[in-house]
């Protein structure tokens, strides 16, 4: 009987060999078309199945968390908010993937990072090794930011210029992200339909990711600018009171004052009324060279690092495209032409001549704190640019005070308190503009900056512009300081 | 009697069960530092009783079958691990309930080789074997008694603990086939006539394999239980022509697998489905294939190193964690954790089949290598379905996947292979060769 007993192991051997070609072809061999083969959602799947942390504002609220859904999911994303942080928290869908912080922070909100490694205390102990993420937002002033803007198209964002921590982060039109975090794939399908089809851009995120001709809130960039490089000083040069000004090399083609007024004087005075003659002036006293690499000291044409996906740059014309365009020059250093920038980078601007010239970098988390409570990550502040030299921000700050105080912004005012400021109006049609207010406050130590944008309105002129923007930053800087 | 080579074979089984012990508490480390954290905490003392048990079991062997091969029941005990750590992992209400079997299992195996203090004393018993063999077998058809689930009807419900019999019934078959056979080995074995080289027995020795064979196919039509119907035919025919020397018998026994396997497909639907499922799992794959293609995804997604136990999500196959267990750890160990069990099995197979070359009397060679050939054929075939190698049968892994009544039989099986291996050796220390 051995020999048949040696053949039965001969044949049990062969038969385990069959199966471990099979697993080589399985697990190694073809685990790569296995893997992408359409009917695999594994990875997907995957991810949505676990438990996940909650976002919450620096105060506290609640604005993403994960609930038993008893289905076969286990959990579902709700956003108790609605869609009044849907730009910020993004949302976590199973069919359209992940947007915002819930795609930024995916990995501490699954618990891939830990404070410490392996605790033994782990394995006796039920543990949700899911993360919390708290994020720099003040619910309050996203609340007030959000009703100010009302159902304005636009943005608001304000940020603290010493840490670089976003405070607000508002815009419209905007999405309830429980749509999308639905288990019904039917209705997420129409609703992401329905969002995408929307003129209004709701699923558009336009605080960091639209970009818009910033018109004369460049101003800013331009006078630091001027500061910096010695071109102009608060009181010298006086620019000529002109209705208009003749561009060089443009066949007789001027450059006109908002509604033809007349203006000038000095960089003080042109500041406090927005005055487009001496700014063009000025632009043109800069050169093509300086007045680039002003924008770009400010953060033009770089993606500003804040921790969202897929930011978007602001821009301003290299250097080189001015070669045979003169005017262009001047028109670009009242933030005409090609220039456009986020709402985001104009905060950031305003943000860099508070804090003394440094740009923060701008981030939304404060920290990261376990099931426990525990802190395991919280965010460095961590200077992203320095614009200008502390001295050139203090005359611009003191310039910008100007502007509220007695000029173009003066709708911004707040009782007691310095407000440093800057209207824009960028017309985009026969009798309407992009109108952008940028400030901050207290301009002896600020701890809040802003910018306001708000798409295609009625108006033509900085006054009528600064009237409609400025009150709303106005609004969030005192909510802001109140608290 | 306790012996030298004894004493050491017994050494060797506490240290691999050690090494064993160690496996399978870190392969739970493992699962509890997944970032899901799917092992809740409170299973622990589960674990820790496994252990225990394992510890139990040695303890018996070192009293009841001192003498006995010393490999068998470590790797019985890694088997048995592994698998409570990833059905734990996949479901914990399972843990429990599967750490309760494990007592169950153990406590059979040590009345095992209690009561069985010699392998020939059970050779007498072989009709009483084979009544208990077909009763279990055929108990799941008795009204008010069996259950169907999942469309197979081989499930024995009492009160309120459903068991699946042909798992007892395996071993009991083999018992008897082992003592039927050894007994008519020389009729079996003679040749009437010699056909193209090939000896041809009389007809009249063609009963019991015919009634073996009909014997698999009323399994088969009745309680729709292909894996277990296809275990009971080959291992007949295994045992057979072990027994005889005959490669007659195999080249017959073939013959009729093939003609029932015709039946099979022309007559039921979920055969054909079966077979439909191996040559084209994707025309299926939200369907009737759906396990078997969530099956292979899980082994792909494991790759070479797997994701880590705790890390994959084999929860979407259906019945993971009894015929399916071997995906979930091939998602989360990968080939190195699926090649190192099939090396587990087939040290097993090569111990069993050690077993039987050494010893002498006829009945316990031929026990002992039917034994490790239900071993052997069971893994393949349950391995082969879920690898999509053969069509699919629902039978379990054993000592990894989780039932109670695959549990109790494995581990009395190992009982036997351990008191016919510590028979032999006692037997030669008596009488010198």
């Amino acid at each position: 009987m051995n020999t048949q007993i040696r053949r039965l192991g001969v044949v049990l051997v062969v038969l385990f060999c069959a199966l471990f070609v099979q697993l080589n072809w399985l697990q190694v061999i073809d685990a790569n078309d296995l893997n992408n083969h359409p009917a695999n959602s594994r990875a997907v799947v995957r991810d949505f199945i676990q438990p996940r942390g909650n976002i919450q504002t620096a105060d506290g609220m609640l604005i993403a968390e994960s609930v038993p859904s008893g289905d076969s999911f286990k959990v579902q994303r709700r956003y108790p908010q609605g869609d009044l942080y849907s730009h910020i928290t993004g949302y976590f869908s199973f069919t359209y993937g992940s947007e915002g912080v819930e795609r930024e922070y995916n990995d501490a909100l699954t618990g891939t990072i830990s404070k410490s490694g392996f605790d033994p205390r782990d394995l006796l102990v039920e543990k949700d090794k899911t993360a919390n993420v708290t994020l720099t937002i003040n619910s309050k002033l996203q609340q007030i930011a959000t009703e100010q803007l009302g159902d304005r198209k636009g943005s608001v964002v304000a940020i603290d210029p010493r840490t670089g921590g976003i405070l607000a982060f508002a815009d419209y039109p905007r999405y309830d992200p429980n749509t999308l975090a639905s288990h019904h794939q039917d209705a997420v399908r129409q609703a992401w339909t329905e969002l995408n089809a929307d003129d209004g851009k709701p699923l558009l995120p336009r605080t960091y990711r639209e970009r818009y001709p910033p018109g004369s809130s460049f101003k800013v960039v331009t006078a630091a600018t001027g500061l910096a490089t010695g071109t102009a000083t608060p009181a010298m040069p006086v620019y000529p009171n002109l209705k208009e000004l003749p561009l060089p090399n443009a066949g007789g083609q001027t450059l006109a004052n908002f509604g033809g007024g007349t203006c000038g004087g000095n960089l003080v005075d042109a500041l406090r009324v927005s005055c487009n003659t001496a700014f063009a002036q000025l632009g043109l006293d800069l050169g093509a060279q300086k007045l680039s690499a002003g924008a770009e000291a400010f953060g033009f044409n770089k993606v500003p690092p804040i921790d969202l996906p897929f930011g978007a740059a602001a821009f301003f014309p290299p250097a080189s495209s001015f070669a045979r365009d003169l005017p262009g020059v001047a028109k670009s250093a009242i933030g005409q032409q090609d220039v456009s920038a986020t709402p985001l980078q104009m905060a950031l601007v305003a943000a860099g001549i508070a804090n003394n010239g440094v740009i923060m970098t701008p981030h939304l988390l404060a920290e990261v704190r376990n099931s426990e409570g525990e802190v395991i990550k919280s965010y460095d502040n961590k200077p992203w640019l320095t614009a200008v030299p502390a001295n050139v921000a203090q005359q611009t700050r003191d310039m910008m005070v100007g502007v509220v105080a007695g000029g173009s912004g003066s709708r911004a005012q707040i009782p007691g308190v310095a407000v440093a400021g800057k209207t824009g109006t960028a017309q985009t049609g026969r009798d309407q503009s992009h109108v952008w207010f940028i400030a901050f406050a207290p301009a002896e130590a600020p701890r809040i900056a802003v910018a306001v944008m708000l798409e295609n309105q009625p108006s033509l002129t900085e006054v009528t512009g600064g009237a409609l923007a400025a009150p709303i930053a106005a609004a969030v800087i005192r909510a802001a300081l109140a608290s | 009697m306790s012996t030298v080579l004894g004493a050491m074979r017994r050494n060797t089984e506490l240290g691999l069960m050690l090494m064993a012990g160690v496996l399978t508490a870190g392969a739970y480390t493992l699962a509890g530092l997944g970032r899901s954290a799917s092992l809740p905490a409170n299973l622990v003392p589960f674990l820790l009783i496994i252990l225990g048990l394992l510890a139990a079991a040695h303890v018996a062997t070192r009293r009841l079958a001192p003498n006995a091969d010393g490999i068998l029941l470590p790797i019985a005990g890694l088997l048995n691990g592994i698998g409570y750590v990833f059905i734990a992992r996949l479901d914990s209400d399972l843990a429990a309930a599967q750490a309760m079997w494990t007592a169950i299992g153990v406590g059979a195996f040590i009345a095992t080789l209690a009561l069985v203090r010699r392998a020939r004393d059970i050779e007498r018993l072989r009709y009483t074997f084979a009544l208990a063999g077909i009763g279990l077998l055929l108990m799941p058809l008795l009204p008010g008694l069996g259950q169907n689930i999942n469309g197979a009807r081989l499930w024995v419900r009492l009160g309120s603990v459903t068991f699946q019999p042909g798992e007892l019934a395996k071993i009991a078959l083999a018992v008897f086939f082992a003592s039927y056979l050894v007994e008519k080995q020389p009729m079996l074995a003679m040749g009437t006539r010699k056909v193209a080289g090939v000896w041809v027995p009389n007809v009249r020795h063609f009963g019991p394999i015919v009634l073996a064979w009909a014997f698999s196919l009323v399994v088969m039509f009745w309680e729709k239980d292909l894996g277990s119907s296809l275990l009971f035919f080959a291992l007949f025919i295994t045992m057979l022509w072990v027994a005889t020397a005959r490669n007659f018998y195999l080249g017959i026994g073939g013959v009729m697998f093939a003609g029932g396997a015709l039946i099979a497909y022309s007559v039921f639907d979920h055969v054909k489905t079966r077979v439909h499922i191996l040559t084209d799992p994707w025309s299926v794959a939200t369907g009737s294939g759906y396990q078997t293609v969530q099956a292979l995804f899980a082994f792909a997604a494991g790759g070479l190193t797997g994701t880590n136990i705790g890390q994959g999500s084999p929860q979407r196959i259906p019945a993971v964690s009894t015929d399916f267990i071997f995906a979930a750890i091939g998602e989360e160990l990968g080939l190195l954790g699926t090649v190192a069990i099939l090396m587990a099995f087939l040290l097993m197979v090569g111990a069993g089949l050690r077993i039987a070359m050494r010893v002498e009397p006829p009945f316990e060679k031929l026990l002992a290598a039917g034994l490790t050939a239900i071993i052997g054929l069971q893994t393949f075939i349950i391995l082969g379905g879920v690898t999509r190698l053969v069509p699919l049968t629902g039978i379990t892994l054993p000592f990894v996947s989780y039932g109670g009544s695959s549990l109790i039989s494995n581990y009395i099986l190992l009982a036997l292979l351990l008191r016919i291996s510590a028979d032999d050796y006692e037997r030669k220390v008596r009488a010198p060769a």
